[in-house]
């Protein structure tokens, strides 16, 4: 049997109040487009070359996007180990919010460290 | 409240095409950690502890090609060019691309709900995929 519709309307859905393991789904996910969006034109940039090719990895290079980029991508490797680990142990599951109460100084260690370092790298110092 | 796991049997669960979907973005979840990890440590040994600052050495980690230590003090290149990490990083290229093909379709698939726009979603992202996989390679082995 297959769904047509969907049966929660849009305002529904945002009164849904997931809390955390809702908060990192939405990141997961933006994390994930992100990084597809990002990763597709850094890769047609390096292969097409030329002045857009080199106006866009420099874009990339820029200390500000790499905050960015940084964010969504350390984000979606810490969530998505924790999503893989309690998926393929079902059994450790009923620990989810536990679960993500670890991976936010987890996250926030290595995203902060990161932001920092390339901030006194874009500082010159 | 029941916070027991509810845990089928693997006949019981439906194993499916879809299915191995979902496993394959897990397994290769797991197969891009020791990917990174390979990455990372093959940085520290040629020297990256001294050359390269924490941002660099993760920037080179997510994808091993020459062009991500260039801008670094690193002063020999001729190690972090060699083959070992051109299939490293083809390997990179291949399970991450597949992953967020995968993983497109599945966010497309929360807006996208008849057979035929499912169908559609699901022959772009076949495309799209071997297209970028292509480009990718070429990218990464001409580096």
């Amino acid at each position: 049997m297959r769904m047509t519709t969907r049966n929660v309307t849009l305002t529904r859905a945002l009164r849904y109040k997931g809390q955390g393991p809702m908060l990192t789904f939405i990141l997961h996910r933006l994390g994930g487009l992100g990084m597809a969006v990002f990763v597709t034109i850094h890769i047609l940039s390096s292969f097409l070359g030329g002045t857009l090719g080199v106006h866009l990895n420099g874009i990339y290079e820029s200390w500000g996007f790499q905050i960015v980029i940084f964010f969504f991508v350390m984000f979606h490797i810490i969530n998505g180990l924790r999503i893989a680990v309690l998926d393929l142990w079902p059994s450790l599951l009923v620990y989810e919010r536990e679960a993500v109460w670890v991976e936010w100084p987890v996250f926030l260690a290595t995203y902060g460290f990161a932001v920092l370092v390339i901030i006194r790298a874009g500082l010159g110092s | 409240m029941d916070t027991k796991p509810r845990t089928l049997r693997l006949s019981e669960r439906g194993l499916n095409f879809e299915m191995l979907l979902w496993l394959f973005a897990r397994l290769s979840a797991l197969a891009i950690y020791v990917l990174l990890l390979i990455g990372l440590i093959g940085a520290f040994i040629m020297g990256a502890r001294t050359q390269m600052n924490f941002a660099d050495v993760m920037r080179w980690s997510f994808m091993p090609t020459v062009t991500h230590v260039q801008n670094t003090n690193v002063p020999e290149l001729a190690p972090w060019i060699r083959g070992f990490w051109k299939v490293i990083g083809s390997a990179l290229v291949l399970t991450a691309m597949t992953h967020g093909a995968r993983g497109l379709v599945v966010i497309a698939d929360d807006y996208i709900v008849s057979v035929r726009g499912r169908l559609i979603v699901r022959i772009t992202g076949v495309v799209v995929l071997v297209a970028m996989c292509i480009i990718g390679l070429y990218v990464v082995l001409t580096a």
